[in-house]
């Protein structure tokens, strides 16, 4: 299978990929990992006249932490996240995500930049992600836009992108002690894209819940938070009956759609199933422990 | 692969297109719901170079220089340019290993990596692997633990493992099973090559 021909660019800097893509405009496609492009190009689902490859523009490279963020450049590999010993201190939940996400080679060269731009109603970091604070940078040849994810994700495989913007990058609030998340995914063999899963970061406060975040993902045609639930446990003692309550909110915030991976029914019972577990571990690893979410 | 018809929100369906058939099998997308693509044109060349690009890279330790149409696979440029018919087609579409080569020291699906993409780096293929006419520990383990059944998926699967031993030079089964996942044997000689990786982890100097 051959992508049809297109021309290609492999600029150094930001700037020069800017005029490309302001100078080529819907032709152009901002080629990072590839590995949802390039499939999409050789299906000829995509058809770009003209490629603008960014993996050699060194400073969208790695990440690291500025001011009680973490910071991604569009470069940031799923391989570097994994590899983080940052991540996997302060944001299990991104570690818990990119550990279930595709295999080794597909993480060796798909960005976190990349899977939000694409929004993949099943794609895990647009799920995982919007439980924690995170925000994009984004340039045009207009200036700098710094943008929340939840505004970023617009429908399944839409974004509030404009044609001539590119994602520079992405950053993530570390959170504050006591602070816990996990992500739990629901896949139906190893490496493919979630049938649900559902994202949870809290803080606890003794047995008080005194902030949560619930994300849903491949439950709707993007990710969505579930914010009747959070608000049922928000400043609230952690018991059975809340948490039974919320997993209900949780099932009635889901709309999930029917396809080869399940049925509407099936997945919004997942839905409460995920919750409970992914509430469960973040609670744990709030007061301290370190368990892992591989084997839910 | 024929996906049923998904239900979709109402609200949302003009933003997009449906797609039946295998496309939706390849992993790049998850599911039969596509953004609406403009009208699939083939684009007309504008000059009959822009559609190509030199590449250079080192493979194995040996420079090429070679000038490929932009739409070559590195699996192609591999295979077909080079002549180093290791790296395997199986899928060529991200979901058997097959084709697994070795790119700046991580493993990749050469299949769906652009060859101008790679262009510059540092590649290794299964014919890099022996050294002065001796084995690489993880062919010479293959071979004692019989990794193979058909031979097919065991230059994805060594390089695989050879990426992955390289960073973690002493690794439990568990994690090598996780670091492998990406490769498919349809023999299905799993626990053989899991044996023979192991073995090799033990043989190799860390
Ligand atoms: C076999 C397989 C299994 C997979 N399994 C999973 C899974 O389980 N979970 C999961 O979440 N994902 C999965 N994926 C998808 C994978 O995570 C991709 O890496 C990711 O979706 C896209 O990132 P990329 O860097 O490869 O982007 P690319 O493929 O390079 O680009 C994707 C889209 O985003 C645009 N884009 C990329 N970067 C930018 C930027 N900086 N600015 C603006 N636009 C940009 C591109 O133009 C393109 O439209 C899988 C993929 C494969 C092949
Ligand atoms: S041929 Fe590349 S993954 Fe199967
Ligand atoms: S040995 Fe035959 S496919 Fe693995």
């Amino acid at each position: 299978m051959y992508p049809a021909e297109f021309e290609y660019f492999s600029p150094r800097t930001i700037d020069e990929a800017l005029a490309l893509l302001s100078t080529w405009g819907e032709d152009a496609k901002i080629l990072s990992g590839g590995q949802s492009l390039v499939p999409m190009m050789k299906l000829r689902i995509a058809s770009p006249r003209c490629l603008i490859d960014i993996n050699r523009i060194d400073s969208l490279s790695g990440l690291r932490v500025d001011e009680g963020r973490l910071v991604m450049g569009a470069l940031c590999r799923h391989a570097d996240v994994a590899a983080s010993a940052l991540v996997r201190e302060h944001l299990p939940l991104m570690l818990d995500a990119v550990s279930q996400t595709a295999d080794v080679q597909v993480r060796n060269r798909g960005t976190v930049a990349g899977s939000l731009a694409h929004a993949d109603p099943a794609g895990d970091w647009p799920a995982a992600l919007l439980a924690l604070d995170t925000h994009l940078t984004v340039v045009s040849p207009r200036g700098q836009r710094t943008v929340a994810l939840e505004t970023f994700l617009v429908d399944a495989y839409t974004t509030d992108l404009a044609v001539d913007e590119i994602v520079t990058e992405v950053a993530v609030s570390l959170p504050r002690p006591p602070a816990g998340g996990a992500y739990v995914k629901f896949e139906k063999r190893a490496g493919d894209f979630a049938v649900a899963s559902v994202g949870v970061q809290l803080t606890l406060e003794g047995d008080r819940c005194s902030d949560v975040a619930i994300s849903l993902g491949a439950l709707g045609a993007i990710p969505s938070r579930a914010s009747a639930a959070e608000a049922e446990l928000r400043d609230q003692p952690v018991t059975d009956e809340r948490l039974d309550r919320a997993a209900d909110l949780v099932r009635e915030a889901a709309q999930p759609f029917e396809d080869t991976r399940g049925s509407v029914e099936y997945k919004r019972h997942l839905a409460g199933v995920l919750f409970t577990r992914a509430f469960a571990v973040a609670a744990d690893r709030a007061r301290g422990s370190r368990v892992s979410t591989l084997h839910l | 692969m024929r996906d049923d018809e998904p239900n979709v929100p109402e609200a949302s369906v003009s933003r997009r297109a449906f797609l039946k058939g295998g496309a939706a099998a390849t992993g790049a997308l998850s599911s039969a719901l596509l953004p609406e693509t403009a009208e699939a044109q083939l684009p007309v060349a504008t000059t009959p170079d822009a559609r190509r690009t030199m590449v250079e890279m080192r493979v194995n330790g040996i420079p090429y220089r070679h000038e490929v149409p932009n739409h070559t696979t590195l699996l192609e440029f591999i295979r077909g340019d080079l002549k180093l018919t290791g790296a395997k087609a199986g899928c060529d579409r991200l979901q058997c290993g097959a084709c697994t080569v070795i790119v700046n020291g991580r493993n990749i699906y050469s299949c769906t990596a652009l060859a101008v993409e790679v262009s510059g780096a540092e590649v290794t293929t299964i014919e890099g692997l022996a050294k002065d006419n001796a084995l690489h520990p993880l062919q010479q383990a293959f071979i004692e633990h019989s990794g193979y059944q058909c031979g097919f998926c065991t230059s994805g699967q060594i390089l695989a493992a050879k990426a992955f031993l390289d960073r973690h030079p002493t690794p439990s089964e568990d994690d090598v099973r996780l670091a492998m996942s990406g490769n498919i044997c349809r023999c299905s000689a799993y626990k053989r090559i899991l044996e023979s990786v192991m073995a090799a982890s033990r043989a190799m100097p860390v």
